[in-house]
């Protein structure tokens, strides 16, 4: 099956590639596969014979699979939990940076000395690299300087630390900068043009991170346009649309979105002989340290980064980034502990953004609903940055006879983008999805019928078979625009696409204590999806301890390496390394007490919280009793990830994503009282968590859909929302009534066989859902985000329109 | 945010010797802090009148109702006289921003908060209305922006309360160390001119906003405030409609319309009210003065769907005040 892999996600891809290990010997197991209910059934399987036994299906379970609370939900709410804002050490210094105040502009000179006296002041910087920004890949074409060229307003300058977080705000105040002022751009069709101000002299790429982002390299630059990226596949796409006897046709036009995670971008640092110790807001502490020890060219086993609790992360939280690289410098400059949180406004402006995209997507197809070719051109600003591509649900969806898409990035002098929730899906759904809806209303095919002909992913198939059964979706009225009145009812769906992404950088240790306590340990950070939580359902399942009795040590590089989290790797990477690690260490823990009961290892097992013997060797005894039996105070084993069992198995993940709406045709507001989301992760292992994770990102899409935006004033440059008060996201009102169904879907490829729900959960699809039920409702196509009211008058034709300037 | 003398008051007298030079009055500071920590003001004294006890409480008198300046928005949202008897009044209150902001945010605040338009309320902007040389939102972005009164700054009137108490006829008490007077909210906001263009109200640098009295309703008096947003949580009105309606019987008798994002101030929409006067209230007769309320408007670049906004506003507010249509579920808060 044609499964892309976006571009910027490889990396992983090829890692887990080049990480296999020499082939151990294996054995064929009988494994769960299908969905409960509509298609299970057992597949065989060859694991390594090292491996434990194939876990059953979740409803014959006793801890995972099942609806846990989360590990650490006390600590949160009673305020216990310590975030990095929270980090106070002796003598901490608190950090800030100076951030342009335009947006394009060579820095001539940079006065520190006013600063520098401040009384309090223990150290200022002047940044002489930037990170996150494009780079030129003939450096040649600009000046040396010592300063960075400035390409963005609220790009970091300068930074002071100081005594207390009033002082260095005062502090950054009385920085000179002087600037020779360039021209620049902000907005994307004007950056296409000929004649506008250019972002870079010359091509330019951006780096990826960790969690993707950073668009391809190497491509044609014309201008401020970094593209085409082109590709192709299946049969020439002119004789597709030949074939064709229908074709729809659309623009699309999308947004840039901010990632506004409640806690921003921030670290503790501090700097000491020996040792570096970070403590990072991040996605990765792996990522993180990599970083540090690169740029400061310090051994890894010189720095240390602890993230024991984290405030959100949609994907632009990786590495050191300027935050980290600045605090670091400004402590070894110091000699003390520097703190440096980014304030909301910078959090806006320069650590990353979702790119908006104006798309033409044109599909064929036959009578039948036969896809005979797809073609899609996108443009798309990641600022100075790269990354705009979004062919991903255009090339991944269906079956298509031929496709072409070209992906086009276009620098402004914008804040660089990074990686957001499922990069590039949102905005290609929006477009294909619509586009899908659009084309079956012209064959008169049922929009989930049509789906059926042309989707060949068996878990979608299912999950429309849900959609079908629901209420919600029988309540459709198939004729668009029937309501009278100026309120319009209207129901439509879309299906969302993500990818089986693996970290073989994921192990964990599991230790058993002679007072039978169990321990985990790994590096892992978890960004608030639960993951501690899942990582005590797994040694609960093998010891028989509920899982608030097991101590979840996580989020430090001391521990054994954990993934970084981005691209839904975390619970589908990490679980099997924890699950192997606790079966080895009951394995080594049962040989450790079998002496003191006269048999061995083999002939004991823990079943329902006791060990037992199969052979009557002993009468049953706590788990915790027989742990007293241990010679040594603990004993340990540690695992690490193994590559999945059958990669030719692979699907893609999805949902299917369905929203009513009420648009009201007179003010122009679009009301949704109810969502359903039909979605599969695999084997769910703990429901509650997965669900959270489909209500956040089906929220996500829908604040993304209808309110924010960024927006850049096109005279200065400058962002003129970069609060939460007018960059609108959606409040308490603006939530529907969520419904989540969960397929469970065993796919056989590791020992937990857990795969990830965070970017398919409803971002992708829900913006395109919400497009196609304002088309149900009034018979418009909505083809502009935000939806807001002055967008919806212009689609409806009651006002012209005001949005993108053409 | 700049460093500040804090000056906390327990008397109207004390707070009054207080208001020197340079000193802001902070009330719930929702409004003042946010100023305070974006760097649009650096004041070196804020003057706390928070803890002043005559400032609270809701009365009602034998002229009417009067209000301390202390009241809070939560407060005047659920207080039972107000919502039957001054319910424009009681809506705009318990619609405004958010419930903690409205457990925080008094009348009088609201009533001096400065007037809305993200280039004016940034550091980053030196604008006209801060008392600089150019408008940034003619030729920028003012997709929120004014649709009457823009020959100037087109900034919009942010204060609920400030449009229901227009609409009400009430006054605002000012008090200074020679007494008080009492001045129509009707001519309480100044329109931005070129000559003063910081000026937002007549109030003195030496007075203190200390009440709001409110006439009593004559009798068969019917009222309602609904604002219109992007979302439904804490959104400022893109269009809004205050609506009082004197009825005997069916008949319209007397009617007030005023609208708050429309202008800089508040603005009273009176060839639109007449045209109730007299009839009684249709959903024709509503949507023709709400239609009647857009004549003149002059819309900006990007601002022209507030001209389609407002009549849609109006005539579903003056319905819901007739008690011919529900609470609009469109309509935010």
């Amino acid at each position: 099956m044609a499964t892309h892999l976006d571009t910027a996600l490889d990396p992983l891809v090829q890692a887990a590639a080049a990480a296999a290990p020499a082939k151990p010997e294996k054995h064929t197991v009988m494994m769960p596969i299908g969905v409960p209910g509509y298609t299970l059934r057992t597949e065989a399987r060859e694991v390594p014979v090292s491996e434990p036994p194939v876990l059953a299906v979740n409803s014959e379970l006793e801890f995972i699979g099942k609806p846990t609370e989360r590990w650490d939900a006390h600590y949160k709410v009673s305020g216990q939990a310590k975030y990095t804002a929270d980090i106070q050490l002796p003598g901490m210094l608190y950090g800030r940076f100076l951030n342009a105040s335009v947006p394009h502009a060579k820095v001539l000179s940079v006065d520190v000395s006013a600063a520098e006296k401040y009384p309090g002041v223990k150290s200022v910087l002047v940044i002489e690299r930037v990170l996150g920004n494009a780079e030129l890949r003939d450096p040649k074409l600009e000046t040396p300087s010592r300063y960075p060229i400035v390409r963005y307003a609220g790009q970091p300058i300068a930074a002071v630390a100081a005594t207390s977080a009033h002082i260095a705000d005062e502090a950054v105040k009385l920085i000179m900068v002087t600037y020779e002022e360039m021209p620049f751009v902000t907005d994307q069709l004007s950056a296409r043009k000929t004649d506008s101000p250019q972002v870079y002299p010359g091509a330019a790429d951006q780096a990826g991170s960790a969690g993707g982002g950073g668009g391809p390299h190497g491509v044609p630059q014309t201008g401020n346009v970094h593209g085409p990226s082109i590709n192709k596949k299946g049969g020439d796409i002119e004789q597709g649309f030949k074939d064709a006897d229908v074709i729809v046709e659309g623009r699309y036009v999308t947004q840039v979105q901010t990632h506004s995670a409640l806690e921003t971008h921030g670290v503790v640092a501090d700097w000491k002989p020996g040792m570096l110790t970070v403590w990072a807001s991040t996605q990765g502490t792996g990522s993180v340290r990599e970083e540090f020890a690169q740029y400061f060219k310090l051994p890894k086993t010189q720095v240390r980064v602890i993230t024991e609790y984290m405030g959100g992360g949609f994907g632009a939280k990786f590495g050191a980034g300027n935050p980290g690289v600045v605090a670091a410098q400004l402590s070894q400059k110091a000699g003390a502990p520097v703190r440096l949180m980014l304030d909301r406004k910078e959090e806006h402006l320069s650590v990353g953004n979702r790119p908006d995209a104006d798309q033409i997507i044109r599909i064929g197809a036959k009578k039948d609903g036969t896809l005979t070719a797809i073609q899609l051109e996108s443009f798309g600003t990641a600022g100075c940055g790269t990354g705009a591509g979004c062919a991903g649900p255009a090339t991944n969806m269906y079956k298509y006879a031929a496709l072409h898409t070209a992906e086009n990035d276009v620098f402004t002098n914008g804040g660089p983008a990074a990686a957001f929730r499922a990069p590039g899906h949102p905005q290609g759904a929006f477009a294909l999805e619509q586009a899908i809806d659009e084309l079956a209303i012209k064959l008169a095919i049922e929009p989930l019928d049509l789906r059926d002909r042309i989707d060949e992913n068996s878990v979608r198939r299912v999950e429309r078979q849900v959609v079908r059964e629901s209420a919600l979706w029988k309540s459709r009225n198939p004729v668009a625009g029937a309501d009278s009145g100026p309120v319009k009812r209207g129901v439509g769906m879309a299906q969302s696409v993500w990818y089986r992404f693996i970290s073989m950088n994921s192990s964990a240790e599991v230790l058993v204590h002679r007072d039978g306590s169990l321990e985990v340990r790994s590096a892992v950070q978890d960004l608030g999806t639960g993951i501690k939580t899942v990582l005590a359902q797994i040694l609960a399942e093998e010891y028989g301890v509920p899982p608030a009795k097991i101590a979840v040590r996580i989020g430090d590089t001391n521990y054994p390496v954990g993934p970084d989290s981005g691209g839904s790797v975390t619970t589908a990477s990490l679980t099997p390394a924890v699950r192997d690690a606790a079966w080895q260490a009951k394995k080594k823990f049962l040989a450790e007490i079998a002496p003191a009961y006269g048999t061995t290892a083999d002939d004991l097992q823990i079943v329902k919280g006791e060990v037992r013997s199969k052979s009557g060797k002993m009468q049953p005894v706590s788990f915790q009793r027989a742990a007293g039996k241990m010679k040594v105070d603990s004993v340990s084993a540690q695992a690490r990830r193994i590559p999945d069992y059958d990669r030719s198995k692979y699907e893609t993940y999805g949902g299917v994503s369905v929203v009513e709406v009420n648009v009201d045709t007179e003010t122009g507001r679009i009301l949704i009282p109810r969502v359903l989301a039909v979605h599969d992760c695999g084997r769910p292992m703990n429901p509650t968590q997965v669900i959270s994770q489909i209500n956040g990102g089906t929220i996500q899409g829908i604040s993304y859909t209808l309110y924010e935006q960024r927006h850049l004033d096109p005279n200065t440059g400058l962002m003129v929302n970069p609060n939460l008060e007018q960059y609108k996201i959606a409040g308490s009102r603006d939530i529907p009534e969520l419904q989540v169904h969960l397929v469970e879907s065993y796919i056989g490829q590791s020992s937990t066989d857990a795969s990830g729900i965070g970017e398919a959960a409803g971002i992708v699809a829900v913006g395109a859902a919400i497009g196609n039920a304002f088309f149900n409702a009034t018979g418009y196509r909505m083809r502009r985000m935000p939806m807001v009211p002055s967008e919806v008058l212009a689609a409806l034709g009651k006002v012209p329109q005001g949005g993108l300037k053409a | 945010m700049n460093k500040f003398i804090f000056s906390d008051c327990t008397s109207v007298d004390a707070a009054l010797s207080q208001m020197t030079g340079e000193a802001v009055v902070k009330a719930g500071g929702v409004d003042v802090l946010d100023r305070m920590k974006n760097g649009v003001i650096e004041p070196a004294k804020l003057v706390n009148i928070t803890n002043i006890p005559s400032l609270r409480g809701i009365h009602e008198t034998e002229t009417g109702v009067r209000l301390g300046a202390l009241v809070t928005l939560a407060e005047l949202g659920d207080h039972p006289l107000l919502q039957s008897q001054y319910t424009v009044l009681a809506d705009a209150a318990g619609h405004a921003a958010t419930p903690q902001i409205r457990n925080a945010a008094t009348l009088g605040g609201n009533l001096m908060q400065k007037v809305h338009c993200w280039y004016y309320r940034s550091a980053d902007f030196a604008c006209l209305r801060k008392g600089h040389d150019m408008c940034f939102a003619y030729d920028g972005l003012n997709q929120y922006h004014a649709i009457f009164d823009t020959n100037v700054c087109p900034s919009v009137a942010p204060s609920s309360t400030a449009v229901a108490l227009s609409a009400l006829n009430a006054s605002v008490e000012l008090t200074s160390a020679k007494g008080k007077r009492l001045v129509p909210v009707r001519e309480f906001y100044i329109k931005p001119d070129d000559k003063h263009p910081t000026m937002e109200t007549v109030i003195a640098p030496d007075e203190l906003l200390t009440a709001v009295l409110i006439p009593k309703p004559a009798a068969g008096t019917r009222s309602a405030y609904q604002k219109y947003g992007e979302k439904s949580s804490y959104d400022w009105a893109i269009a809004d409609a205050g609506v009082v309606l004197e009825m005997q019987g069916d008949v319209c008798r007397k009617a007030a319309i005023v609208l708050g994002a429309a202008s800089p101030t508040p603005r009273l929409a009176v060839d639109a009210a007449a045209l109730l006067v007299g009839k009684p209230i249709t959903e024709e007769t509503a949507r023709a003065a709400g239609l009647a309320a857009m004549q003149g408007a002059t819309p900006l670049s990007m601002n022209g769907y507030k001209v389609q906004l407002f009549p849609v506003a109006i005539y579903r507010t003056i319905l819901l005040a007739a008690g011919k249509m529900d609470r609009d579920p469109s309509a935010a808060g």
